[in-house]
């Protein structure tokens, strides 16, 4: 039982923490937002540049096979930071899905694009009706000749507005939500057919509403097996929490840093409000739901080497649902003691209270996914 | 970053239960498991089992009985201990005096007090809050006037837990009336045979006899019943309430707890099936036992931290333990309380040793419940372990 980071690790937040410090303060995130697309091509250039878009991949694809440490080490700072660069997309969940279910030619194909920064990545997965609901998939895809014909409407896919490659969850089998009968394709994202919609989202970043109407992708696109794609898909969205669970613990820790240093700070009555009690043990409360967080983060992490899968799968909806709470209450309770403040665009507080809301609400929120603990029978 | 025990700690842990099955008497864990209260010869037969097998002071210097076991084996002990369960050796003693005496007695101290500790041939209790200092400790009033080679105490000291079977006492007492609050009071001991000691019970809302008033009136105590230095005490006080960080956290309990919640719960019917299928009853357990992991993990992290890097300066993270320790527990029993319902009612008239048991053990639902309410306010209360964090972590 160890819970310090190897010095390879300790590197590597040091890097990332670095890299962040100089480039990405909250003026310069706002910059970045009014670029093209609404994020930096400059600062993803920079991540490609430190090797950090190829750390989860093996060494003989081109990466540095690290693993899931690694990856929460890396999302933890970008929640810091309120990164806007689409890392979960392409990296934890693109790449999630190359390095799980991705053939030879299929890895070879789009890893390096990966790595180098050159090429990003959207899952499209959500529908009108599926909700969390992983399996339940209307999006069809029907056989033609060698290849697949894809028909349907998918949903809020963070960076599916820029995105070069589109990782797609169809029905290729049975009914809508039957477990089996589902497939992943990969889809370029400028094949014919495919039509985006793209807008910001409530946290600042880009998403797309996107319809496939007849798209035509040859049997390459599969990733695995058509009829038998949802472990997989559940595996990967089971890493893509994990690594949300890590940004929150991020955003969540920034947020209190924020929230004490204006509780010293701002001061009425003659002195500063973080000498009044009902203030303090507000903000010790908020230290609590951290540290919490961060146990849950730590556990959901650690979880990816566990055999079983079922226990895999608890342990993360578990910290979800951890982190669903203590970061509605962190992100809430930055605001009340900020005050007015708080309130306005123009302070950072109230970004991070977004972000951490946008994550409950990314692949199941807090209720869900204690009804999944609860389904598997509980933790102890 | 590695979630797993080693091997060698899982053979450990295999050892401890081992011990605990084979050794606590049944007698005595079936009172735990149905939370009815020990006598004071089921709890000395039991420690004395402990003791006898090296364990009674595990986490003493080795030097004077204590096994050397790194953090992670103190974490393992505690654990099974407390789902086991049997009784954790008497805190007053063994993690609170005992630790004291060998850090700042004298060698004449820790040869007349330290082996009686660990074989609890003293059953030792805590003279520290009074009626008018309980948060606010320093204040405290209760003096010790020095005459010739002797103390004369007078004062009043409350909440004294089981000082009905107490041989011994530590006390905080004043002995400078005139220095700052914090700097006049001093670490003394004495017998509570001693003339002019009287120990009142106080009946809490359970209806159980845990806690007690002491009067000290004209106690003669030699001066050679000082722990350390005179006017140093409060600093030892410190120390003291320093020194037990993580088992504070009762994970093991709340665990133990939860076995105990669905047992009972898959017995008990509502609407003609067993609670346990009810969808919002087992959404509220799976809740908990959320927190618990996480408070578990929590605990981990201090643990590994302490074994790590040493026992040096408290951990802050020791309130959060306190904190959602105590939060956890309290759910716990009322879990318990909702599983059974209106059958919490009858009240169980039994002594204080549970030797007339005239109830099944569901009787001491609502008793344990109402009991429980003490985890949040004893050892610190969640609004002082809440001025810690403001303090020592945010710097408010």
């Amino acid at each position: 039982m160890d819970f310090d980071l190897s010095e390879e690790q300790r590197l590597l937040k040091e890097s990332i923490d670095g890299l962040l410090t100089d480039s990405y303060d909250f003026d310069a995130r706002k910059k970045y937002q009014k670029e093209k697309g609404g994020w930096s091509k400059a600062v993803w250039g920079k991540l490609a540049e430190q090797g950090l878009l190829g750390l989860p991949f093996a060494e003989a694809d081109g990466g540095f096979g690290a693993g899931a440490v690694e990856t929460m080490i890396v999302m933890e700072a970008l929640g810091r930071a309120l990164v806007l660069e689409p890392y979960l997309a392409t990296v934890v969940i693109g790449g999630g899905f190359l390095r799980h279910g991705g053939s030879a030619e299929q890895k070879a194909a789009h890893i390096p694009g990966i790595i180098d920064g050159s090429k990003t990545f959207a899952f499209a997965q959500l529908e009108k009706n599926s909700r969390y609901d992983l399996g339940d998939v209307a999006t069809s895809a029907k056989k033609k000749g060698a290849g697949w014909v894809i028909d349907g409407e998918k949903f809020v896919v963070l960076n599916g507005e820029n995105a070069d490659t589109l990782i797609v969850t169809v029905r290729t089998k049975g009914g809508r939500r039957d477990r089996s009968g589902i497939g992943v394709f990969i889809v370029p994202a400028n094949a014919k057919g495919v039509t985006r919609k793209g807008y910001p989202t409530q946290d600042g970043l880009h998403a797309a509403d996107i319809t496939f109407t007849g798209v035509e992708v040859g049997a390459d696109a599969v990733i695995g097996d058509p009829e038998n794609g949802l472990p997989l898909i559940e595996r990967v969205v089971d890493e893509a929490r994990t690594a949300m669970c890590a940004e929150a613990v991020g955003a969540m820790d920034e947020s209190l840093k924020a929230t004490v240093e204006y509780l010293k700070t701002r001061k009425q009555f003659g002195v500063p409000i973080g000498s009044f009690q009902t203030l303090q043990h507000r903000a010790a409360d908020m230290f609590v739901a951290l540290e919490q967080a961060r146990s849950m983060s730590m556990f959901a992490t650690m979880a990816a080497d566990f055999d079983s899968a079922k226990e895999r799968a608890t342990a993360v909806a578990a910290a979800k649902v951890q982190i669903g709470k203590s970061g509605k209450f962190i992100g809430q309770q930055s605001i009340q003691l900020h005050g007015g403040i708080g309130m306005t665009q123009e302070a950072k507080i109230g970004h991070y209270f977004k972000r951490l809301t946008m994550i409950e609400n990314t692949f199941g929120d807090t209720d869900y996914h204690l009804r999944r603990v609860t389904d598997a029978g509980g933790l102890v | 970053m590695d979630l797993a025990f080693s091997k060698e700690e899982i053979a450990f842990r295999e050892e401890v239960r081992a011990f605990f099955r084979d050794n606590v008497p049944p007698e005595t864990r079936r009172k735990m498991v149905e939370g009815r209260h020990l006598s004071k010869d089921e709890m000395i037969a039991w420690w004395r089992i402990l003791n006898k097998k090296g364990w009674g002071v595990s986490h003493w210097p080795k030097e004077y009985g204590g096994t050397g076991w790194t953090s992670v084996q103190h974490y393992i002990f505690n654990e099974e201990l407390q789902m086991h369960p049997a009784p954790a050796p008497l805190a007053f003693g063994v993690s609170m005096v005992g630790p004291v005496i060998y850090t700042f007695g004298n060698e004449k101290q820790k040869q007349q007090y330290l082996p009686r500790i660990a074989n609890v041939d003293d059953w030792w209790c805590q003279g520290f809050s009074e009626p008018g200092s309980g948060s606010d400790l320093a204040s405290l009033k209760t003096k010790a006037e020095r005459k010739g080679d002797k103390y004369i105490i007078n004062g009043q000291k409350t909440w004294t837990t089981l000082a009905q079977h107490a041989d011994m006492i530590f006390c905080l007492c004043r002995t400078d009336t005139t220095a700052k609050k914090q700097m006049g009071i001093s670490f003394i001991v004495f017998s509570m045979k001693s003339k002019g000691v009287t120990v009142r019970p106080i009946e809490t809302i359970d209806g159980g006899h845990e806690v007690n008033e002491v009067f000290f009136d004209d106690v003669e105590v030699p001066v050679e019943n000082l722990i350390g230095e005179e006017n140093k005490g409060w600093d030892y006080a410190k120390f003291l309430l320093g020194n037990e960080r993580t088992g504070i956290a009762r994970v093991g309990v709340s665990k133990e707890r939860l076995r105990r919640i669905k047992d009972l719960a898959s017995k008990v019917e509502q609407n003609g099936k067993p609670v346990i299928e009810d969808q919002g009853f087992r959404e509220k357990l799976a809740a908990c036992e959320i927190e618990l992991k996480a408070l578990e993990l929590t605990q981990l992290r201090v643990v590994a931290d302490e074994g790590k890097h040493g026992k040096g300066k408290p951990n802050p993270a020791s309130s959060v333990l306190k904190i959602k320790g105590s939060e956890i527990q309290q759910t716990t029993t009322e879990l318990l309380m909702e599983v059974i319902g209106p059958f919490a009612a009858p009240y169980d008239v039994h002594g204080d040793d549970g030797s007339n048991e005239t109830m099944d053990w569901t009787a001491q639902i609502a008793p344990s419940y109402f009991n429980n309410r003490k985890v949040s306010i004893y050892g610190g209360s969640n609004e002082i372990q809440r001025n810690i964090i403001t303090k020592a972590v945010l710097g408010l």
